[in-house]
């Protein structure tokens, strides 16, 4: 929120490629139903950056929402349009189970000096194209590898947990308690993990939605435990945001803190990691 | 109500630890009063009612819903009765045999389950509990339980407030 026009807009538009530029704001998904019943359903999905939850306020959501169906396959989004400050698209469910929306991206950041000149990594590079991007002569390149994913599940009919399979890229969410099954005053328990391994001691930030309406943030800053799953117990319905970062974070509840980017001038590798993950859940009243 | 055993009924009675030796024939004579609101929009409330035993699988007895609108549609508000749909209606396919049926007016209506016929199955021994839960469209939701036990019977009462009225059960033998 320090930031101010035109930097704020920069940042927003840098907001996958970099979360950290815009840690102040908060990104997210929010689904019009997690869980639904019927046999031809829609759910439509806001996907916005902003400071409240869940209002639009701030930009849209920019990206590309995939839909993991419960059968395995890829499915587009449907009439997705993007606005002044929201992005919003659909999702037709034909099939009974539990369904992920995913926008997900990869990047890294740095610069290397050229003929006595600090240059930029151009926006969009991967680890794949990272060396296609750096010209012959460059010295001491910086840069730091990030991988995002903002996620949100809906259930049709019965939970079921194909698309939790992980990829072993970036930070995931194993359900040991279902999030299309969570109901205020119980506790559900996630794993994280972080490339597919276990993140023990990690910071988790809850902030249930309607922060508008209430003078206090309440914000529940959790912790993960050895094998790397947290508790979280529901104080009421509604709609929450869910948080895990590590490396680079600084704001508050943003994981513990590490290095910048750029604090060591690795001359190729895309080290330090970024990782950063966000889910809304949606908690019934019993 | 048509009664047809489906394979997933079978299942169901199957998975089911309420079917272990019964304890005797039983019939559930049950009371449910829906109220008679005076709301400027008003509509009929899908209305669950269901079985449960601590350990077994939670029994639909009766689901009622707009069952005969074109191509299913009215299964989009089952989720609605949300407990009911968390315990039990997410796991089934509608319309259920046996089970699914119409929304009733305001007004009292009388349901008798019979073990072993439809979706009863036969009771063994223990603690049950039969939950009715309402939920109206543009309205509210109303749960109310009424604890019995097998083989004692006996009579059980609830009071609704808002979407349910008076509700009754008679476990006879």
């Amino acid at each position: 929120m320090k930031l101010r026009t035109p930097l704020l807009a920069a940042a927003a538009f840098l907001a996958l490629a970099t979360p950290a530029a815009v840690q102040a704001h908060r990104m997210w998904m929010l689904p019009s139903a997690t869980i639904v019943s019927g046999d031809d359903v829609w759910v439509t999905i806001d996907a916005a950056v902003s400071n409240d939850l869940f209002y639009f306020e701030h930009q849209p959501l920019r990206g590309d929402p995939k839909v993991l169906a419960p059968d395995g396959s890829t499915l587009e989004v449907e009439n997705k349009a993007t606005g002044r400050y929201r992005t919003t698209f659909d999702v037709h469910l034909t099939q009974k189970g539990t369904y992920k929306v995913a926008i997900v991206s990869e990047g890294v950041m740095g610069s290397y000096m050229l003929g006595g000149e600090r240059k930029p990594i151009p926006r969009g590079t991967t680890t794949a194209t990272l060396a296609s991007v750096i010209p012959a002569g460059a010295t001491e390149v910086r840069t730091s590898e990030s991988a995002n994913r903002n996620e949100v599940f809906i259930t049709s009919g019965e939970p079921t947990n194909t698309v939790f399979k992980p990829t072993g890229k970036g930070i995931e969410l194993i359900p040991v308690t279902h999030p299309n099954d969570l109901v205020a005053g119980e506790t559900a328990t996630f794993q994280f993990t972080l490339d597919g391994k276990p993140m023990p001691e990690q910071a988790v930030t809850v902030i249930p939605g309607g922060i508008r309406y209430r003078d206090k943030l309440n914000q529940m800053d959790l912790k993960t435990d050895a094998a790397g799953k947290v508790q979280i117990k529901w104080p009421e319905p509604g709609m929450y945001w869910l948080n895990v970062t590590t490396g680079g974070g600084r704001g508050p509840g943003m994981g513990p803190g590490a290095e910048g980017q750029g604090a060591s001038a690795a001359p190729a590798g895309p080290a330090p990691r970024r990782a950063n993950y966000v889910t809304t859940l949606e908690v019934l009243a019993p | 109500m048509q009664i047809r055993l489906t394979g997933l009924t079978v299942t169901a009675l199957g998975a089911s630890a309420l079917v272990a030796s019964p304890a005797g024939a039983q019939t559930l004579d049950l009371t449910i009063t829906i109220p008679k609101l005076s709301v400027a929009e008003y509509h009929r409330p899908y209305v669950a009612v269901w079985l449960e035993k601590e350990g077994a699988a939670p029994r639909s007895l009766a689901v009622w819903y707009d069952f005969d609108m074109k191509a299913n549609e009215g299964t989009k508000w089952l989720r609605d009765v949300r407990q009911w749909w968390r315990a039990a209606g997410r796991s089934m396919s509608f319309p259920a045999d046996g089970v699914t049926g119409a929304t009733r007016a305001p007004g009292t209506h009388k349901l008798t389950f019979t073990a072993g016929r439809g979706p009863m199955p036969a009771l063994s021994g223990g603690k049950y509990t039969l939950v009715v839960e309402a939920a109206r469209e543009v309205g509210g939701r109303e749960l109310l339980r009424l604890p019995f036990s097998v083989p004692a019977g006996g009579t059980a009462t609830a009071q609704g407030s808002g979407e349910l009225g008076a509700v009754r059960l008679t476990v006879r033998r």
